[in-house]
């Protein structure tokens, strides 16, 4: 047993990090989809902006405004995403609005080519979470623990707001019956705004703790972390948001445990293959509601 | 009669290309209880819908205390004082009954014990179930649950769309009865109800909708007493 931990300890660590990580991400998609019924395809690529923004932020500014800056623009960008291209498509079949999704996430990758002209942007040293720490004899970094605390607090903080805030039963209103909430006098598109802004300071805040593992951006740096928090979003039931943060955390500890066995090569199919399973024996994932409602 | 508190006037709706109300006016006397009446595709859903706000309608005025409203949008309907209780009671499942009627009050800032009170007391059964999950309440305990949180809102118009629907006979009779004790308390109520007998009893204005036209008017008494109406709505 001990030899089995010490082997594999750092990599359920890594796993459970990586996880509070991917579940930032998920949280965005399930809150998305739960009141608009849409996949957000440029969600990913919202998280990867955050990356850049980081990047030429700290190049000229110091960590303290930086960081707030990088959560400031990502969720003004949220916004302005949702405002501009999906708020005109309201009443819209739901395929235009995620077709209009996937035009903005390759518009949003293609602006960053731009910017960065293709070339990796080193990513800046976060003082703290950067550094090196010893747990049970392995060590690691302070963004490995920071993250998991993190990302429970986050989503108690978020569960709290939902369930005892007017915004938060507005949301859950709206997300059940637009017209209806309509006529309680909800203005609709202020509470979708909303979604998109929690929605988007989450996937700052992991972006900022995702990227701080690796050494630099990529335009299509979003891609993979977006996929696989969408992946958990689904494994947990798409509209969920423990769902989401069951099906996030288990998918990097597995993730990272296949890497420990060896098999690196075949992580990221795992996640996959864990999609078609989904898909096919419970589509409504974990925690997905039940398609019928009394009347 | 008292002073109409609204006042609708030429008002055309269209629907997906199809004329729903081809240019009605009709009055809603305040502290009266007004219903319009007609068979399914009448356009009574439709004129209620434009007045909430829910649709645009394409001409005509809607006058309510001396402003046109048509057009706005429905959080300014509802904060003028006009609430509509949606056609199958469409409670918000998920949330528990006391949410149900928190949310019905939305808009307002201000302290609702009593207004919670006031419901409880109209609706006794709603707060015993204060807790539950508005899906898990019985079609009659819904509508009693719709009415509650519309009345939450304070309104000076209460709109209801069919409360009937789907009932049992001892149900709708409840039903009606909180429908006057609602209107005896000084709001205004507008219904409209496929249930033409009911509805012409309660009311003391009644006007006929036909495919989009207003065809008859008259008092609650003066309609069912008539012959036509007698053939068309009532089957005696």
């Amino acid at each position: 047993m001990s030899g089995f931990l010490n082997a594999y300890l750092p990599h359920i660590l890594t796993g459970i990090s990586v996880g509070g990580q991917y579940a930032l991400i998920a949280i965005g998609y399930t809150m998305v989809y739960g009141i608009l019924r849409l996949i957000n395809f440029a969600h990913g690529d919202v998280f990867m902006v955050a990356g850049l923004v980081m990047v030429y932020a700290t190049a000229s500014m110091p960590m303290y405004i930086s960081i707030p800056l990088v959560i400031i623009a990502t969720v003004l960008l949220g916004f302005v995403i949702e405002r501009v291209a999906y708020k005109p498509l309201r009443s819209a079949p739901r395929m235009s609005v995620m077709i209009s999704a996937i035009g903005v996430s390759y518009l949003l990758q293609n602006c960053a080519l731009y910017f960065t002209g293709g070339l990796p942007q080193t990513y800046p040293v976060i003082p703290f979470i950067s550094d090196s720490v010893t747990v049970f004899g392995q060590t690691t970094k302070m963004v490995t623990l920071i993250t998991p605390v993190l990302t429970l607090l986050l989503v108690v903080i978020l569960s709290l707001l939902i369930k005892y805030t007017k915004m938060g039963m507005a949301m859950r209103a709206v997300s059940k019956d637009f017209e209806t909430s309509q006529l309680m006098g909800i203005k609709i598109n202020s509470v979708i705004s909303f979604t998109f802004i929690i929605g988007c300071f989450l996937a700052a805040v992991g972006s900022l703790l995702y990227f701080t593992n690796y050494q630099s951006v990529i335009p299509t740096s979003g891609a993979m972390p977006g996929l696989k928090a969408f992946v958990a979003a689904v494994f947990g039931g798409i509209g969920s948001i423990p769902g989401a943060v069951i099906g996030a955390f288990i998918i990097g500890i597995c993730e990272n445990l296949i890497k420990g066995a060896g098999w690196t090569t075949f992580s990221d199919a795992f996640t996959f293959v864990l999609l078609i399973v989904i898909l096919l024996a419970k589509p409504t994932g974990i925690f997905g509601e039940k398609a019928t409602d009394k009347v | 009669m008292s002073d109409a508190i609204l006042k609708i006037k030429d008002l055309k709706v269209n629907y997906g290309g199809i004329e729903a109300v081809k240019g009605i006016s009709f009055d809603v006397p305040a502290g009266e209880i007004v219903t319009l009446i007609g068979a399914n595709g009448a356009g009574k859903s439709s004129t209620l819908r434009s007045i909430a706000g829910l649709v645009k309608p394409r001409e005509g005025t809607i006058e309510f205390d001396g402003e046109d409203i048509c057009g706005k949008d429905p959080t300014a309907i509802v904060t003028r004082g006009i609430t509509l209780v949606p056609e199958g009671r469409r409670i918000f499942p998920d949330l528990t009954v006391l949410e149900n009627l928190r949310i019905g009050a939305y808009l307002r800032h201000d302290d609702l014990t009593d207004d919670l009170n006031w419901v409880y007391e109209l609706f006794p059964r709603l707060k015993e179930r204060s807790w539950q999950a508005g899906g898990t309440l019985s079609g009659g305990e819904q509508q009693m649950l719709a009415v509650g949180r519309a009345l939450m809102s304070r309104p000076k118009v209460i709109m209801m769309d069919e409360p009937s629907l789907g009932l049992a006979p001892l149900i709708v009779k409840g039903i009606f009865d909180i429908i006057k004790e609602i209107n005896k308390q000084g709001v205004t109520v507008l219904l409209i109800e496929q249930n033409a007998n009911m509805a012409l009893k309660t009311a003391n204005v009644g006007y006929v909708m036909e495919t989009g036209r207003i065809t008859m008017s008259g008092t609650g008494e003066e309609l069912l007493a008539n012959d036509d109406v007698k053939a068309a709505y009532l089957g005696t």
